[in-house]
């Protein structure tokens, strides 16, 4: 297939020379390149995956029977603590940032993020705080408080070591990242749109990491104080949360879940967002009711902050308020049925193809449902005054936050990877990693639900005999063990595809957006010409593509010249007309060494070295000044 | 393909029957408030099973039917398929959930005129329970008459904890400068279990208790047995039990009523010989699980209060053994 966006070999040539990165150690330290920053966070965030997915494992070897010595109770906390922070914090949220950054420049027909300097910041952002906190493991003093670290638990003089402190200080160091990674979206999905492109035509994952970004920038706060009053009254002695110095208990459960609910739907829109790219490729057949599924991504954004104190039913809220608060979680389903019709019909119209991803995205309808329906069952009142805290809530949120995630995670891999990497995975390695993923799943997490309803409570070490639960955590054991060979297998399946797996075209799926228009992987400034968009689904429409052309485009930005002067056009926010231009950096060292400066605040905060915190602010501050300073002689 | 999916079917149904068979299970209701809940339970669980038969049914006639013999173009018009699937169905039966959940709430936890109340103490990790009315004090263990309405008055001076007995009634957290009340009616004479639902620290795990409905007739033998200060010790060697406990650590830390021990610490022993278990579900309450307890419990529960007390002789531990099992 030919390549639209490409221009001829000696032009090639120049462009490459002027866009590589240095070989070897700089260019690692300095690269903007937002493929490169994009992989990196998505291999770094598998990291963490494994590593929690890990933990998770040897605490259920721990609960397989009752009354075991597996793990001591200390240990069981900080495992079960780690295992969650990790989770939402160093997985969940960064591989999503990950798969974002690397392809909507692409699918929107772009040459970098709007901040390619920003997102090198984000990334190392993001590392340096997953260091922070795993090193807690190191010195022997892991966070021992839950993920959600409730108060009085979690503050003096319950928690009296440094173990809460990882915990607090790398929630608010990531936030950075995340709050950062969250502009750099917005900004990019805004004003980097290829010409044409109007948000009537955006590809609804683009709508979902839009989305995903403005939840981020309104929710984050929110738990970065929650954490930050936290770690004031450990560190200095304040009263938010002591009641003996008047403060307030709940107060930290509320600001906790205005982020933590939002956060939920935040982990699940781009899921989501994934799976309406996925569906309609293998359906051979374009989305049904495009517009229905962008306008219930938005409504999510604003109905899910209105539900946090579902979390709190048994709190002692007034019955009025919870009443409130039941209604709007029942009423936030409703734009999940509608996407799920949407799916539906998109298949039902199609001839469905049943690639590995494909069966992914077929998974992932099959496990949501069911943590939709107990989604439901929940924001029953009453009923969740019996199930919260216990099993039956372990397996509803594992139905929606790993089934409904991590099934459209895998199913993105198999199908942008060969994009990302110019290999293909092995599809029947594939369909067997898929399939033992997803009887593992649902035996392990199943049962979990009528854990629940036997009365067992979540985030114990141990439990007796005789209640009726040793059978069913045997087989939830098993099962997860089952699970876990089955992910292992994609991680061997993209580990034998870098050496043995076949070339992948530009285009192995006959895909309708813009990502399919260069080559697998795309070269360092994505396309040469800028495609010109006229559908919402450009590679199936456009025979041949259209791209800009030097003569009757506005902004030579547009056409491979721009390239050559490393520049991308930027384009009006709604219909996406060309009007300026916009440089793109060259490679710095910069956002490395401010990450590092405020690193050196979060250590010494956690160190209680005020030297370590103030040096720290100075290098970030310079280093902030510097990249500021030289980004007029950047854009020449 | 179709018998697996059989196999599956019969499988979680057996699942199911076990769930709502079992002993403690929340759908084996024995109190008014979980009675109400086990009630809008199985609503839910029949609008859910609609549910779910009819969507992954719709899936997978969506994924099998382009390969279908003579497949021809679906004429499926996408707009009414996604108002009526994904609106106007999941509103109605939204609406009925609505209803029932706001009828529900509404009639439970509502204060009663001829309630019977009891405080309850969240502590690090056991519950002190004391009977305002008649002044009795005990702990992990509430006598609860059946048929009268009950006022559980819940706090904590330390951390979080959440009150829960999955077949009386639902969870009812327990704050720190909060108070919290959880109302509701025990309708079964029966022991059922009770434990912490909110993570509360190191031995969260074990933070259990009892809850002993009583016909009002048998309840008012309790409270009036437990009015009356234990009698002397009935044994030589429970007396030196009795003694080895005034003069050691234990009676600054625990009381026994009618002696001379009233530490606030630990656990109100008054009745401890007749409690089912040792350190909030640690342990069974038998005499060897007891000398193994003052032994060493921080070797059992690790993170308890309760120090062990390795240095004292066999036969002291025995003796104070013998002394605490004969308070009934």
């Amino acid at each position: 297939m030919a390549i639209h966006t490409k221009v001829n070999e000696q032009l090639e040539h120049e462009l490459e020379e002027k866009w590589t990165d240095e070989p070897g150690i700089p260019g690692f330290f300095n690269t903007v390149d937002h493929k490169r920053i994009g992989i990196r966070y998505i291999y770094t965030a598998f990291i963490f995956f494994f590593a929690a997915g890990a933990i998770a494992l040897v605490m259920r070897v721990q609960l397989a029977q009752p009354n075991s010595h597996v793990l001591s109770p200390q240990t069981y906390n900080e495992f079960f603590t780690m295992h969650g922070t990790t989770m939402i914090f160093l997985f969940n949220t960064p591989v999503l940032a990950g798969f974002g950054n690397y392809l909507i420049p692409l699918m929107i027909g772009s040459r970098d993020m709007a901040f390619p300097r920003l997102n090198a910041f984000s990334y190392w952002v993001f590392v340096l705080s997953g260091i922070l906190l795993y090193s807690s493991f190191v010195i022997g003093h892991a966070p021992d408080g839950g993920w959600f670290a409730y108060v009085p638990l979690t503050n003096t003089p319950y928690s009296s070591g440094i173990n809460i402190d990882f915990w607090g200080i790398a929630v608010v160091f990531v936030g950075i990242s995340t709050t950062v990674g969250a502009i750099n979206f917005i900004v990019t999905i805004f004003k980097l749109r290829a010409p044409g492109m109007t948000l009537n035509r955006m590809p609804i994952y683009v709508w979902s990491m839009l989305v995903f970004s403005l939840m981020a920038i309104f929710a984050v706060p929110a738990v970065t104080v929650a954490a930050s009053l936290l770690e004031l009254d450990r560190l200095f002695g304040t009263s938010f949360y002591h009641v003996a110095g008047g403060g307030s208990v709940l107060l930290y459960q509320h600001l906790f879940w205005f982020w933590g609910h939002p956060e939920v739907y935040i982990l699940f829109i781009p899921a989501t967002g994934m799976i309406s790219m996925i569906i309609p490729v293998f359906s051979r057949h374009r989305l049904a009711g495009y517009i229905w599924v962008a306008t219930a991504l938005v409504a999510v954004a604003f109905i899910s902050f209105g539900v946090w104190v579902h979390h709190m039913f048994a709190t002692g809220v007034p019955a009025l308020a919870l009443s409130f608060f039941s209604a709007v979680s029942l009423i936030i389903t409703i734009p999940s049925g509608v996407q799920f019709f949407a799916w539906i019909g998109t298949m039902w119209k199609g001839v469905v193809q049943f690639r590995t991803a494909m069966l992914f995205a077929i998974g992932f309808l099959l496990i949501f449902l069911l943590g939709g329906i107990t989604g439901v069952m929940v924001a029953i009142l009453p009923f969740d005054w019996q199930v919260t805290d216990s099993y039956f809530v372990v397996a509803h949120f594992h139905y929606v936050l790993n089934g409904a995630v991590v099934f459209p995670l895998f199913g993105a891999i198999y199908y942008w990877l060969p994009k990302m990497t110019g290999k293909m995975l092995s599809e029947r390695l594939g369909k067997i990693s898929f399939w033992t993923m997803f009887v593992g799943f649902n035996v392990a997490f199943f049962p979990m639900h009528i854990l629940g309803f036997l009365g067992m409570p979540r985030r114990v070490y141990t439990y007796d005999a005789g209640l009726g639960w040793d059978g069913l955590n045997l087989v939830v054991t098993i099962a997860s063990f089952v699970f876990g060979l089955g992910a292992l297998l994609t991680l061997f399946n993209f580990l034998w595809s870098q050496r043995h797996g076949e070339s992948a075209p530009p285009d192995p799926w006959r895909a309708d957006t813009l990502e399919w228009a260069t080559t697998s992987p795309p070269p360092e400034y994505n396309f040469a010409k800028i495609p010109v968009v006229t559908s919402r689904d450009p590679l199936w429409d456009e025979q041949p593509l259209r791209v800009a052309e030097p003569g009757p485009e506005p902004l030579s930005a547009l056409t491979a010249t721009g390239a050559l002067e490393k520049t991308m056009p930027v384009t009006e926010g709604m219909d996406a007309k060309p009007q300026a231009t916009l440089g793109i950096p060259e490679p710095s060292y910069l956002p490395f060494v401010a990450a590092l400066g405020v690193g050196g605040l979060f250590v010494g905060l956690l160190v209680k070295a005020a030297l370590i915190g103030v040096i720290g602010v100075g290098v970030g501050a310079l280093a902030v000044v510097w990249w500021l300073w030289r980004t007029d002689e950047d854009l020449r | 393909m179709r018998r697996v999916r059989i196999l599956v079917f019969v499988g979680v149904c057996a699942l199911l029957v076990t769930g709502c068979g079992a002993a403690n299970s929340i759908v084996n209701p024995k109190g008014s408030e979980a009675k109400s809940i086990a009630g809008i339970w199985w609503v839910a669980f029949g609008l859910a099973t609609f549910v779910y038969v009819v969507v992954s049914g719709l899936i997978i006639y969506a994924i099998t039917r382009g390969h279908r013999k003579g497949a021809r173009t679906s004429g499926l018009r996408e707009n009414s398929f996604i108002w009526v699937g994904g609106v106007i169905v999941p509103v109605l039966i939204l609406a009925v959930i609505a209803v029932l959940t706001v009828q529900t709430t509404a009639s439970l936890r509502a204060a009663s005129p001829d309630e019977l109340h009891i405080d309850v103490t969240g502590k690090l990790w056991w519950w002190g329970v004391r009977y305002p009315a008649s002044g009795i004090v005990t702990a992990n263990e509430l006598h609860l008459p059946a048929g009268q309405p009950v006022d559980i008055h819940l706090t904590s001076d330390n951390v979080v904890h959440s009150f829960w007995v999955p077949q009386l009634a639902g969870k009812e957290d327990v704050i720190p400068g909060q108070p919290n009340d959880l109302r509701f009616t025990a309708k079964t004479v029966g022991t059922y279990i009770g434990e912490c639902a909110e993570f509360c620290g190191l031995q969260h795990a074990h933070m259990g208790f009892r809850v002993v409905v009583q016909t009002p007739a048998d309840f008012g033998r309790w409270v009036a047995r437990r009015q009356i200060a234990p009698s002397e010790p009935v044994s030589d060697e429970a007396a030196k039990g009795a003694t080895i406990f005034d003069a050691q650590a234990c009676a600054g830390c625990h009381t026994i009523r009618g002696t001379s021990a009233n530490g606030k610490v630990g656990p109100d022993l008054t009745d401890f010989g007749s409690r089912p278990t040792i350190g909030a579900g640690a342990l069974e309450n038998n005499q060897q699980n007891l000398e193994k307890w003052i032994r060493d419990a921080p070797a059992i529960k690790p993170g308890t209060a309760m120090p062990s007390f390795r240095s004292l002789s066999e036969g002291d531990i025995a003796a104070i053994t013998a002394y605490l099992e004969s308070l009934k």
